[in-house]
């Protein structure tokens, strides 16, 4: 069972701010589809490797050349805020 | 003569014969979407450009709005994204400029890819061409809509469980999920990245085929994208399919499939014995835990992949006007709250939770467990048949607003398609025939990874025997 708390602390690590009056909605949809994917405990799957990607990929590598990369000021362009040609955020460390 | 009806390959023989030219065939299209665009919706954007004359395919072209064109504005239909413009072009979008595309329009889609249904678009919902009141799929249902409603020739849309596929059943097209690998993510705004894939929505099976053409190949700015040659898909469209071994899993025709559905599946089949090919019914003993599968791996997926949309670099930054937290944290949250909708959050959150410490054993390492369990199944059917023939989705598409607030009976509109995107396996739907609501219904063929020619061979076979795709929606 996820509770209103559960939601609290999972919003909190999702980085998305849920109001008080938002919790019991939230709440109510997710504890609806994670009864639903429960349904996965019927199966035994302990001998079994898990499946991460469908192909046999393993190390792509590209040869190490210099390449151009995209211009600076095509980047911050579209930029919210900028300060000397670097993305500027709200003060991090108080 | 109606330009805007024909198919690509019907417009590239009228421009290489010069019996028109590329610019009253654009123009034509511009007169439809004026037209029936206010109804359908179909559209996030419509650009001015024009076409270059420069080759025979020179025609237009819609893309969903996951797929980074440079300089235009490409959001996802998400709010958060508003106002981005990406500084390059995703390798498809490459690929169609080089072939003459004119991108005419960015099609409407579920935020983030997020729904089978289009309306959780942060510009509304699209309407589907053949029922105003009807959904047109999702989540490419903007892709969909449009080449159904002629305002296109064709256009590209992504797939993650299903959002190729569902639409273009519901709107009585032709789309086709290529094998995870064949098509270059480069420039795709990910949603699960091991599930995605780009592919084409077409009018018929010839211009999937050459619409696969242009778009398909290795790319080493995808290190997913896998260097195998691509063939000439056009020269699978052989209208013979004596030999051809066709599966019918069990687990497809289930309880929950509409009477109407099922019915023009099983006349769909008998269409394709009756060419010669063999029938036998088989089973994938796993199907029923797809969706549930899917709906954990591809949240973490999603969870991680938006990560990235925090308000520091482009698109929307909102701070809260009183402080809860430290500056940035509460940056990122407000943010998030309002540049997400709905079943963004949703997905994010329960993605989240799933990969969080003291769940991730129970949730996101089973899933990938079952996973294996149902790519197994697959791989061991494949070595008795060369093609699965299911239902696209169950029904035929449904009421706008119907299943929005029930997130759970909306994933299960994607029982059929998920399983293909779990196992990395090319899927085509294309039309068999209208439901008792007069909407159309979607036949999908399955088949083993890399083996799109065969999905062609069956497809086209089946197509050149019937009129289903010949029918257009009175808009």
């Amino acid at each position: 069972m996820l509770n209103k708390e559960d939601v609290r602390y999972i919003a909190n690590l999702s980085r998305i701010y849920v109001a008080e009056d938002e919790l019991d909605g939230f709440t109510k949809n997710l504890e609806n589809i994670i009864s639903y994917v429960d349904q996965l405990g019927e199966l035994n799957v302990d001998n079994v490797e898990p499946t991460s990607h469908v192909l046999h990929l393993q190390n792509v590598y590209r040869n190490d050349v210099v390449k151009p990369s995209l211009p600076q000021a095509d980047v911050l362009k579209m930029a919210i805020e900028t300060h000397q040609g670097s993305f500027k955020v709200p003060r991090v460390i108080e | 003569m109606n330009l805007h009806a024909l198919t690509a390959h019907e417009l590239s023989d009228l421009i290489r014969t010069k019996k028109a030219s590329a610019q009253d065939i654009c123009s034509a299209f511009r007169q439809q979407i004026e037209r029936v665009e206010g109804k359908v919706k179909a559209f996030a954007r419509v650009s001015e450009a024009q076409p270059d004359g420069s080759s025979p395919l020179s025609i237009p072209i819609a893309i969903k709005d996951n797929m980074c064109i440079k300089g235009m504005e490409t959001t996802c239909c998400s709010k958060i994204l508003k106002g981005f413009r990406p500084p390059y072009d995703a390798t498809v979008i490459e690929k169609v400029k080089m072939s003459g595309g004119v991108i005419i329009g960015q099609a409407n889609q579920d935020e983030f890819a997020f729904g089978s249904s289009c309306e959780s678009s942060c510009y509304g919902p699209t309407y589907n061409p053949w029922n105003l009141k009807c959904v047109p799929g999702g989540s490419s249902g903007g892709s969909a809509a449009s080449v159904a409603a002629d305002e296109v020739v064709w256009a590209l849309g992504s797939d993650t469980g299903g959002s190729i596929r569902q639409p273009a059943a519901f709107c009585g097209i032709v789309g086709l999920k290529p094998t995870y690998g064949r098509v270059s993510r480069y420039g795709l705004i990910a949603f699960a990245s091991s599930l995605d894939q780009i592919g084409p929505l077409t009018k018929d099976v010839h211009d999937c085929a050459l619409l696969m053409n242009i778009i398909s190949g290795y790319d080493e700015r995808d290190s997913t994208s896998v260097n195998v040659p691509v063939p000439d898909y056009t020269k699978s469209l052989v209208k013979d399919v004596k030999g051809l071994r066709i599966g019918i899993p069990k687990e497809y025709f289930i309880k929950g499939l509409d009477a109407d559905v099922e019915a023009a599946v099983r006349a769909a089949i008998d269409v394709l014995k009756k060419q010669g090919a063999t029938v036998v019914e088989i089973s994938l003993p796993h199907t029923k835990y797809a969706v549930a599968t899917y709906y954990i791996l591809a949240t973490a997926e999603a969870s991680s992949n938006l990560a990235r949309f925090d308000g520091v670099r482009h698109g929307l930054r909102v701070s809260p006007s009183t402080p809860r937290k430290a500056p940035i944290v509460d940056m990122f949250e407000e943010t998030r709250r309002q540049g997400f909708g709905a079943e963004a959050k949703r997905r994010i959150m329960l993605g989240t939770y799933s990969l969080s410490s003291g769940y991730y054993d129970a949730y996101y390492l089973k899933g990938q467990k079952v996973r294996t369990l149902i790519k197994n199944d697959f791989e061991k059917v494949f070595k008795d048949v060369d093609v699965l023939l299911t239902p696209t989705a169950p029904t035929t598409a449904f009421k706008v607003g119907e299943k929005v607030s029930d997130p759970l009976s909306m994933y299960l509109s994607d029982i059929y398609t998920i399983p293909a995107n779990l196992a990395g396996l090319p899927a085509m739907s294309i039309p068999c025939g209208f439901g008792k609501d007069g909407m159309p219904i979607g036949l999908q063929i399955m088949a083993q990874p890399f083996a799109e020619e065969t999905i062609f061979r069956a497809a086209y076979t089946y197509e050149q025997n019937t009129e289903w795709h010949k029918q257009k929606p009175k808009i």
